[in-house]
């Protein structure tokens, strides 16, 4: 199991266990479909522990958020890791998913 | 250069030296700074270049040259130190303001371009600009200064970034590529402004495979790297990937000014001037052209469309790399096609070639004397070469006549004018060629003759409505080629001649008696006789009845002919024989009473024997019947030789000639065959001979006469039809 889910209310919260990359993507999907049924209201992705991320990755993500909007249930990324960050940054993503991004304060430093 | 208005040459004369010495002491204040002379002489070259450049009108460069001088000024005063940089940014305004210059002067009327417009307002900004900075005054444009010269780096205008299209395949991922690494990779090059992803294929999420690949990126990404090292980023995704690279807006002026400094001495392709200036790459031109080959169901396009469609490009690039294809293009025609050479010159390599006609039917000769056969091959092949320079050297002299034509439209226009007539002037086959001697000696003759047909021939417009005909007369300029001789006709609609009036006139001016039977050409050609003119009464143009026989004199001169044709009421044609060339002809040679003879292969009609038994030799009347053809003939060792016995011992042969329609046979003893022959004029003294044009050497040193066609024409029929005379007369 690559993701650990929690239900309350419809409300998911799901955090990602592993990395986002073609190699589970397969799993990956499966289990993001899982969530996108009518009884959905709100979708919380943990992402920190994401410790990597490629374009089939974040191909999920923005799929995932385009299946959000189009059913009409919230998706909220929350905890983004530092290679998530990376990513969004680079792509200037923050704006389009809308989520507050925590950066850590060490972030980088290295 | 040579159509600029004489003031505007020595302005730009001026300039250049200015210009020039500018540059020098520019780069002499590299060493001392301080050198008041430098610094008077470049102050002194912008402040002429901006009065003289108000005096022609280019207000670009005089607001150009102004802000310069103003800087200038106050280095000179002391209020302002030079400096390696503005020593620098002089430089290039020296350059600038020689561009500006050559923009004006080659393109007076054309607007300053966009590149050159905004290289002035970045040179000018960095003039000022810089003397804010360092002396701090001017406040009243420091700050207007400031919005040009501060240039964020991290500026979001997206027109100055590169704009990279990438849409991925559907297998990219699977084949290891990731779209994101090749974005790292990118950053380190430049810096990313914006990037929008799109998904245009997604399919719905249930059907979604998640190790396809749906992703199309679009970066807004600002970079001073040249479009190659931007591509070569995306090196190992180009098979799963279509990358647009988009230059930016600061690119594409850069782009132009980089077409507007290509050199000039090329014709290149499209392509090929796109990837100079680094607009295009090697890659990108390579698709274009593979697509643009698969295309061929449809009309293929032209690159320069495609790369528009395609995105790759902006328009302005593109037409203006058409554009300075197009005025290369135009400029290498100018140089490349026409060498101006001097006519002596010419005529020099034209006798030499005739001297190398000559000497190589010498070797000839020898060849066949000692029966060389290897040697035979060789000898061949040079007198094939030899015809062929002979036929490109005569070829240099040749000139269409259409010039010639055309410079009549200004004639029939003035003329139609002052006459109150309207003509309109028709011109065909004005490409034919002849040697520009001949196109030379031609002029005046024609313009006799054009000035007759619009004076005598063509009726006032009330005279033509009268007559059924359109209002406007049409006078026509014919020219063609017909064996080896060039024909120029020239045709009006008018009223025509009338045989009657001609007959009257001869007959008054003595040049016929009153019964004499003349068929409708004869008397038609009355008109080249001196002093005859069927006007009744002179104009300034036409009609003294001079003329007519001077064009005859002048076209006979040339080895040609005139002749006239007329209907009444419907119009008269002109038509003129004239050689193509008068120094070398292809001869045709032939032997009579143990003598040579040539004549102009292209008269030859064909050769027959001269036998009883075939044709029905009249020997008195000098006619044989050639398939039912009455043929005058003539025997050439008889007409030359009069006074000589002659012996027939061997077979005769008969060679018919054509002169226009007048058809003729000459006997001949001998047939050689094939000649080359180069015309060499004959003495003073035998200038008037009858019937022989001029003389040849031929390649064993003997001299071969060259026939007078026309006239022996002449002479056959005209003994033919003095013994019919006798014959009828007894």
């Amino acid at each position: 199991m690559t993701a650990k889910a929690k239900k309350n209310d419809g409300i998911h919260q799901l955090s990602i266990k592993d990395d986002m990359t073609i190699y589970n993507a397969e799993t990956l999907k499966e289990t993001l479909l899982g969530f996108c049924h009518p009884g959905t209201q709100e979708l919380q992705l943990d992402l920190s522990a994401v410790t990597e991320m490629d374009s089939a990755g974040l191909q999920l993500l923005l799929l995932l958020k385009a299946e959000s909007q189009k059913r009409g249930f919230i998706l909220r990324l929350l905890r983004h890791s530092e290679a998530v960050i990376e990513i969004f940054e680079l792509l200037k993503l923050g704006m389009y998913f809308g989520d507050p991004i925590v950066i850590p304060a060490n972030w980088k430093k290295s | 250069m040579s159509d600029m208005n004489p003031a505007l040459e020595t302005f730009s004369q001026e300039v250049d030296e200015l210009l020039t010495a500018m540059e020098e002491a520019l780069l002499g204040l590299d060493g001392t700074p301080d050198n008041a002379d430098s610094i008077n002489s470049i102050f002194r070259a912008m402040h002429t270049i901006k009065g003289s450049s108000g005096l022609f009108g280019f207000d670009d460069i005089v607001a150009f040259t102004h802000e310069a001088e103003t800087v200038l000024d106050r280095v000179r005063n002391g209020e302002r130190s030079i400096d390696a940089e503005l020593v620098s940014v002089l430089l290039t305004c020296k350059d600038h303001t020689a561009h500006l210059i050559q923009h004006f002067l080659y393109h007076e009327n054309e607007p300053l371009p966009e590149a050159l417009q905004q290289q002035s307002q970045a040179l000018i900004a960095q003039l000022v600009g810089q003397s804010a900075a360092v002396a701090g005054g001017m406040p009243s444009t420091q700050e207007e200064k400031a919005d040009h010269f501060e240039v964020d780096v991290n500026t979001t205008d997206s027109s100055d970034n590169w704009v990279i299209s990438l849409a991925f395949k559907q297998d990219a991922l699977r084949n290891g590529m990731d779209p994101l690494s090749f974005i790292r990779y990118l950053q380190t090059l430049g810096k990313i402004i914006e990037v929008i992803i799109t998904m245009p294929t997604l399919p719905r999420i249930e059907d979604m495979d998640p190790e396809d690949c749906y992703l199309n990126f679009k970066i807004v990404f600002n970079s001073n790297a040249d479009k190659k090292t931007i591509e070569d980023v995306f090196e190992f995704a180009e098979d799963d990937c279509d990358i647009h690279i988009l230059p930016p807006n600061s690119r594409q002026e850069h782009y132009l000014q980089l077409l507007a400094d290509m050199q000039e001495d090329q014709v290149k392709r499209l392509g090929e001037m796109l990837i100079e200036i680094g607009a295009l790459t090697e890659k990108e031109v390579a698709n274009i052209l593979h697509e643009q080959h698969n295309d061929n169901e449809e009309e293929a396009k032209p690159i320069g469309e495609m790369l528009l469609e395609k995105n790759i490009l902006q328009q302005p690039v593109i037409e203006q790399a058409l554009k300075k294809q197009e005025s290369v293009k135009q400029k290498i025609n100018k140089e490349s096609n026409y060498i101006r050479v001097d006519a002596a010159k010419l005529g020099y390599l034209i006798n030499l070639v005739g001297e190398l006609v000559i000497s190589g039917a010498a070797m000839r000769l020898m060849v066949d004397k000692h029966g060389l056969s290897d040697v035979d091959d060789v000898a061949s092949t040079m007198s094939h070469l030899v015809e062929d320079i002979r036929d490109t050297a005569l070829q240099l002299r040749m000139v269409q006549i259409g010039e010639t034509f055309t410079r009549f439209q200004r004639v029939v226009h003035d003329v139609s004018k002052e006459l109150g007539k309207q003509i309109q002037l028709q011109i065909t086959g004005g490409e034919s060629e002849l040697d520009k001697t001949v196109v030379e000696k031609i002029n005046d003759p024609l313009t006799h003759l054009v000035r007759n047909s619009l004076d005598h021939g063509i009726e006032t417009p009330a005279e033509r409505m009268r007559a059924g005909k359109p209002e406007k007369g049409t006078i026509q300029l014919n020219a063609y080629h017909d064996s080896g001789r060039i024909v120029i006709q020239i045709t009006d609609d008018g009223k025509g001649l009338d045989p009657d009036k001609i007959v009257a006139k001869a007959v008054a001016k003595g040049l016929i008696k009153q019964d004499q039977v003349l068929s409708k050409s004869e008397i038609y050609n009355l008109i080249f006789e001196p002093g005859l003119s069927t006007k009744e009464e002179a104009s300034n143009l036409s009609g003294r009845g001079v003329g007519m026989d001077v064009v005859r004199r002048n076209i006979e001169a040339l080895r040609g002919s005139v002749s006239v044709d007329s209907e009444l009421g419907l119009g008269t044609t002109v038509t003129i024989h004239l050689p193509l060339t008068l120094a070398i002809i292809d001869g045709f040679m032939v032997e009579a009473q143990k003598e040579r003879y040539i004549i102009p292969l292209s008269m030859v009609e064909e050769c027959v024997e001269m036998s009883s038994d075939e044709w029905q030799i009249d020997d008195v009347q000098h006619y044989v019947n050639l398939r039912g053809q009455v043929l005058p003939y003539l025997r050439l060792g008889d007409f030359f030789h009069k006074n000589k016995k002659h012996t027939r011992t061997q077979r005769e042969s008969l060679v018919v000639v054509r002169f226009g329609e007048a058809k003729a046979g000459f006997v001949v003893d001998e047939l050689h065959g094939e000649n080359q022959t180069v015309i060499k004029p004959l003495g003073k003294l035998f200038e008037n001979l009858d019937g022989i044009g001029g003389a040849t050497v031929l390649g064993s040193g003997d001299v071969a006469l060259i026939l007078d066609v026309q006239g022996l024409i002449q002479h056959a029929k005209k003994r033919v039809n003095s013994t019919l005379a006798l014959s009828l007369a007894v």
